[in-house]
């Protein structure tokens, strides 16, 4: 073995043993979080966080009851909004597909995936807190709807696509109308994958928090459809930046619950009911 | 393509066909309802700018000073922080994420290769804040005390180094943000490089080049398209990203050459300052701002799409 081979079996192994090393480095990074996440907040939860208004500044105790109740109003409301409206393009997009305009939808899109969620947050207080003269949970649940329909609508699309056209013949061969055939052949024959997207897409929505700031604001009561609503994680934002130690305790709370609900809805949707399907990106 | 055009039903006009018309237009409505939806964010940006750039004109984007009580906005402080923070990010893990990829797509077994990438991908599922608060309470004391003293003794002759560390700045923002990005430059090119046919491979290996060889001088080349598409969907999203970053940048509107020194970028400028502005042109001057960064991460992906449609179609081509 000369010389110059052995430099490039070395090399070899060198390089790919960094690769190695990035991936443990890469995927090691998840169980320090999680591990982190449950360190911290495990110290800091307790039953009066699901049960009590937040206290005044500086007090010890309380909860974030207002704060996870109003969570779940805008994520459903948006989710309300976002969920059927997404449905309708994707199936659009998939089953009466006009080329050029439909690629048009498609890119439009998946642009539209990459908007700042922030952005998103200032044309959701133009467009609605500014006409109704206040921050509300409405607003906040626009911001959320105007991010989870392109999400849905992409996921909708791609596995209405995967349905085999032979189903689509078979339904036609029998004399059903296009519309019976895509309301009872082909969307239930997508819906694993296509509820599977809309779970992760309100999974994503649930953690955002940019676009709440300005749209839903924050409350430290319990909040209403046309009133400020605090929101989970515009509440572990507040607290974490604020200067007290019991705050931060609450915000480490408020985060292992947030990512207890996020990574579920993950793990359930792409491990159990996507089994076997391929699941792209949202 | 499950284009159902080439089996339309028979040439009897049944009542059914109004239950189909309607069904196409209502999907149609909720079709355009996307395209609607881009419409109005533009617009209401540019709208809702105009008190600014009336104002201000191109002086916003290129001045320095940003002074709500004497009306005076300069924007080039939040965009040099996008921009440093994103490419300092982008140097960290551009690196670890392509190395991952490699080593998910060359070297690990199928079933390890999609468990790993699994995992990966949950990182990417993480909300933002999350990351914010933890790096609030690691990233930011370990930088302060550990990284920014050693990085003066060692570096320190470098401007990028120099100066009291903070804690907050900078460089725990780009951190944060390269932990955010490479989850999706590791899933995008792993996908392009398992597209990668296999004879590209064998032809590679026959002709006696090393493992490392074929993947780095023929695998990865094939595959630069997508490549480049993951880095460019990863910096559109650090461009974009609001909350980690304000939670540990520092939010000072001001230029520092150091790292280690307290800045703010774009969004985390609007996610701070956007509730309290007062005033017609302070607020119209962060809807600007928000207008400049819509305008960035569409353009970044705008190209990511162009390439990664590129890749798939050359790879479905030759395959």
């Amino acid at each position: 073995m000369n010389a110059r081979l052995m430099w490039r079996k070395a090399v070899n192994a060198v390089m790919l043993s960094l690769t190695g090393v990035c991936t443990v480095l890469t995927v090691s990074t998840l169980f320090i979080i999680l591990g982190y996440l449950l360190y911290n907040g495990g110290k800091s939860l307790d039953w009066n966080f699901f049960t009590k208004l937040p206290g005044a500044p500086g007090e010890l105790g309380g909860g974030m009851a207002n704060a996870i109740v109003g969570s779940m109003q805008i994520v459903a409301l948006a989710a309300l909004i976002g969920l059927p409206a997404g449905f309708l393009a994707g199936v659009y997009l998939s089953e009466f597909e006009d080329k050029t305009f439909a690629s048009v939808v498609r890119y439009v899109a998946d642009l539209l995936n990459g908007v700042p969620s922030i952005v998103v947050g200032i044309v959701a207080w133009a467009l609605v807190v500014v006409p109704m003269k206040g921050f509300t949970a409405l607003a906040g649940a626009i911001a959320l709807a105007v991010m989870l329909i392109p999400i849905v609508t992409r996921q909708t699309e791609q596995f209405l696509r995967e349905v085999p056209n032979s189903l689509r013949e078979g339904a036609l061969a029998l004399g059903a109308s296009k519309w019976r055939m895509i309301a009872t052949v082909v969307v239930p024959a997508g819906s694993k994958g296509i509820l599977t997207g809309m779970i992760l897409g309100v999974a994503r929505i649930a953690g955002e928090s940019a676009p709440l700031l300005f749209t839903a604001l924050g409350n430290q009561f319990w909040g209403g459809l046309t009133e400020p609503t605090a929101s989970l994680p515009v509440m572990i934002y507040l607290r974490a930046t604020s200067p007290y130690d019991d705050w931060h305790r609450q915000a480490w709370a408020a985060g292992l619950v947030l990512i207890a609900l996020v990574l579920v809805a993950n793990i359930a949707a792409r491990l159990v009911l996507a089994r076997g399907i391929s699941v792209p990106r949202a | 393509m499950a284009t159902t055009t080439a089996v339309q039903p028979a040439v009897v006009r049944s009542p059914t066909q109004t239950g189909d018309v309607i069904a196409r237009l209502v999907t149609l409505m909720f079709a355009g309802l996307v395209l609607l939806l881009a419409g109005l964010i533009v617009l209401e940006l540019w709208r809702g700018s105009a008190p600014a750039r009336m104002h201000l004109g191109w002086k916003f984007l290129f001045g320095s000073d940003w002074n709500p009580v004497t009306d005076e906005f300069g924007a080039a402080p939040f965009v040099y922080g996008t921009l440093v923070t994103s490419a300092v990010a982008l140097l960290i893990s551009v690196p670890l994420g392509l190395g991952a990829a490699i080593f998910l797509s060359e070297l690990a077994p199928a079933g390890l290769s999609s468990g790993l990438t699994f995992l990966v991908e949950l990182l990417a599922a993480v909300p933002s804040v999350i990351y914010g608060l933890l790096a609030l309470f690691t990233v930011v004391p370990l930088t302060r005390l550990y990284v920014g003293p050693f990085l003066n003794k060692t570096l320190g002759f470098i401007p990028l180094f120099q100066g009291r560390s903070y804690g907050v700045g900078y460089l725990p923002a780009a951190l944060v943000l390269a932990i955010m990005t490479f989850p999706f430059i590791i899933s995008v090119s792993r996908e392009s490089l398992l597209a990668v046919p296999r004879e590209q491979r064998e032809a590679s290996l026959a002709l006696g080049a090393t493992k490392w060889e074929t993947t780095w001088k023929v695998v990865v080349p094939y595959a630069k398209l997508g490549i480049l598409g993951s880095i460019f969907l990863g910096l559109a999203r650090a461009l974009g990203e609001t909350m980690a970053v304000t939670m540990v940048i520092g939010n000072a509107a001001s230029i520092h050459a150091s790292l280690l020194a307290p800045g703010a970028t774009i969004a985390a400028v609007i996610a701070n300052e956007f509730t309290e502005a007062s005033g017609k042109i302070y607020s119209a001057a962060l809807v600007e701002l928000g207008l400049v960064l819509f305008g960035l991460t569409i353009i970044i992906n705008g190209f990511a799409r162009l390439m990664i449609i590129a890749t798939t179609r050359k790879g479905s081509k030759r395959s």
